[in-house]
């Protein structure tokens, strides 16, 4: 039993093996900053006045805030323009890029690299066969300056996934499942480590949100092991994989697992207010009155995601009093849902459509909730506050369970519309 | 600054208190932790940030500081006073940030029922002690001492400045 999470903290550190509970120094391969958490990176950076040690290995976006709603916003723009116009190799995305961990899975993070990010969902590169973790923005800076950051090595929980996956279902049914079994800390200091003949029937747009929000359960990383879809998801972005190096991050071999979900058994899920681990089958809560039904962000904003929203809401119009607001989560995407009529779809049926940005799931803007507002949401947390109003009331689902329940201004299961 | 003895009022909070509970996504243009401490805890209930004026200790129960990263959260907290954030258990990455901005985070098992909300406690972080205006005493799990080198710089800007880290 030796974890993938193990295995690329030691090379990162060049150790031949590292222990858990261990603390070592690796290499940071990639750093990510945004327009919330950069400006205090940046502070940091000023304040040592220090070079940045290798600004190619830095990412940049300007995603929360895309395009700007307000002074304030604009002004945390114009400064990180300003700041990194003295580092030209910085790879920096400005608004309209998209949300940085799509940008960031689009071919910018490699099997067994280590990248730490100023945000929480940084655990979303996992899915890549990489190790990454969220860090604050005073790490951030010190990663940027010395290309450096200590980890201790975390506790694995090895998640085995069994059967296929219904076409109903994805990959935040599966990962809001874990969470309702675990709890909202039940990973909390670990590593989820999935495996099982399950992994077959994951897309990698499945694995990319159930990386994505192990954070709600309190995890420092998660991480897939390389197999074919993830090869040939690389492939697509222009990334050959030589196995040859990276043999060491193929999928294990038998391992006692901690949790097995049978994925053919699952149903979509909903997770109810304020926690993301408060989770029942749709069942439990179906014919609940919504006000805003939103598919977007790092967790669920990908094009697979509208093509499922698309392909229930053809030829279908919403209901009335539903606000359906749909925020792609890159610019690549939103270029390709256009290029394939998914875009034509979603407006026919009644969507709106907004730029590529984090948008409505933090709160900032393209759709901030109001008082006693019921949101169904394909986002990732629904704390009180989140999208908005404290008094808001915010139920996390698939973007098939959004969708349905957009028609139906209810509640619905995505099963009463997808066969 | 010497975080060895803290000695303050409590306010007391329930389980899983979120970073956007600390500090609400709307505020997240400011960076100043004056500004920012103006609605520490805001998001749990507004009338929180008038009570820390004579509260310096926050009292937690399980995973404390859970969800987004946003070091604004500690800033937040330092900028409204806060002296020491006490819980049954924190967040991982809050806990990080707290060190690394210099706000003192213990974990104290069982404190949530031995510490009422209001009462005066006094935490001795050498002798690993808190004890509260009722006489009585909790014990915790020693600080690592480069944690608390970090802590007492002030941070980790200020502990790479006094060259106490590397």
């Amino acid at each position: 039993m030796y974890s993938l999470t193990a295995k690329i903290l030691a090379r990162a550190s060049g150790k031949e093996k590292v222990e858990v509970g261990e603390t070592v120094i690796a290499q940071v391969d990639k750093v990510v900053i945004h327009d919330v958490t950069g400006p205090i990176t940046l502070e940091v950076i000023e304040k040592l006045k220090h070079q940045i040690r290798e600004p190619g290995r830095l990412y940049v976006f300007l995603d929360h805030y895309s395009p700007s709603p307000s002074v304030p916003a604009s002004n945390i723009h114009k400064k990180f323009r300003s700041f990194f116009s003295s580092y030209p190799q910085t790879k920096f995305f400005d608004v309209g890029e998209g949300i940085c961990h799509q940008v960031m899975v689009e071919g910018n993070v490699l099997p067994g690299e280590v990248v730490v990010g100023a945000d929480s969902h940084t655990t979303t590169y996992g899915a890549l066969a990489a190790f990454s973790t969220g860090v604050g923005s005073t790490e951030a800076a010190y990663a940027i300056l010395t290309g450096k950051l200590w980890f201790k090595v975390p506790e694995p929980m090895y998640i085995k996934l069994e059967g296929e996956l219904p076409r109903y279902a994805c990959g935040k049914d599966v990962i809001l499942r874990i969470l309702g079994i675990i709890g909202q800390e039940g990973a909390n200091y670990k590593s989820l480590e999935f495996l099982g003949s399950g992994l077959k029937s994951l897309s990698m747009s499945d694995r990319l949100t159930i990386a994505n929000m192990s954070v709600e359960g309190g995890a420092k990383n998660a991480v897939f092991p390389l197999d074919d879809t993830l090869i040939n998801y690389l492939e697509g972005f222009g990334q050959h994989i030589e196995l040859g190096k990276l043999a060491y991050l193929r999928p294990p071999e038998e391992i006692n697992p901690d949790l097995v979900i049978d994925l053919s058994k699952l149903d979509p899920m909903v997770a109810k207010p304020h926690s993301p681990a408060n989770v029942s089958p749709v069942g439990d809560i179906e014919g609940l009155k919504i006000d805003v039904a939103f598919i977007g962000s790092c967790t669920n904003g990908r094009y697979e995601d509208l093509l499922i929203a698309a392909e229930i809401l053809k030829g279908r119009r919403i209901s009335r009093s539903v606000r359906l607001i749909i925020t792609p989560a890159s610019k690549k995407i939103l270029a390709k849902m256009l290029e394939n009529g998914i875009a034509k779809i979603l407006l026919d049926a009644g969507a709106i459509i907004t730029p590529p940005s984090c948008g409505a799931c933090f709160g900032g803007h393209l759709g901030v909730v109001g008082d006693e507002e019921i949101i169904i949401s394909s986002s990732n947390r629904n704390f009180v506050g989140r999208m908005g109003s404290p008094k808001a009331k915010i139920y996390l689902a698939s973007p098939a369970t959004v969708a349905a329940s957009a028609i139906e201004g209810r509640i619905t299961d995505p099963r009463n519309y997808l066969r | 600054m010497s975080p060895r003895i803290v000695r303050g009022k409590v306010l007391k909070v329930g389980d899983n208190v979120d970073t956007d509970a600390i500090i609400p996504g709307k505020y997240l243009t400011l960076t100043d932790p004056k500004e920012l401490g103006k609605h520490a805890l805001e998001g749990l209930d507004p009338s929180i940030p008038s009570l820390l004026k004579d509260r310096q200790i926050i009292v937690a129960g399980r995973n404390f500081g859970c969800g987004s990263s946003r070091e604004h959260a500690v800033l937040a907290l330092l900028g409204a006073g806060v002296k020491a954030v006490l819980a049954e258990s924190f967040a991982r990455i809050f806990y990080r940030n707290t060190i690394n901005r210099g706000l003192l985070a213990i974990e104290v098992p069982g404190i949530r029922n031995v510490v009422a909300d209001g009462e005066e406690v006094i935490v001795n972080v050498e002798e690993t002690t808190l004890i509260t205006a009722s006489g009585k005493t909790l014990q915790f799990k020693p600080i690592p001492k480069e944690l608390i080198e970090i802590i007492e710089a002030g941070g980790l800007v200020e502990s790479l400045k006094k060259g106490l880290t590397k």
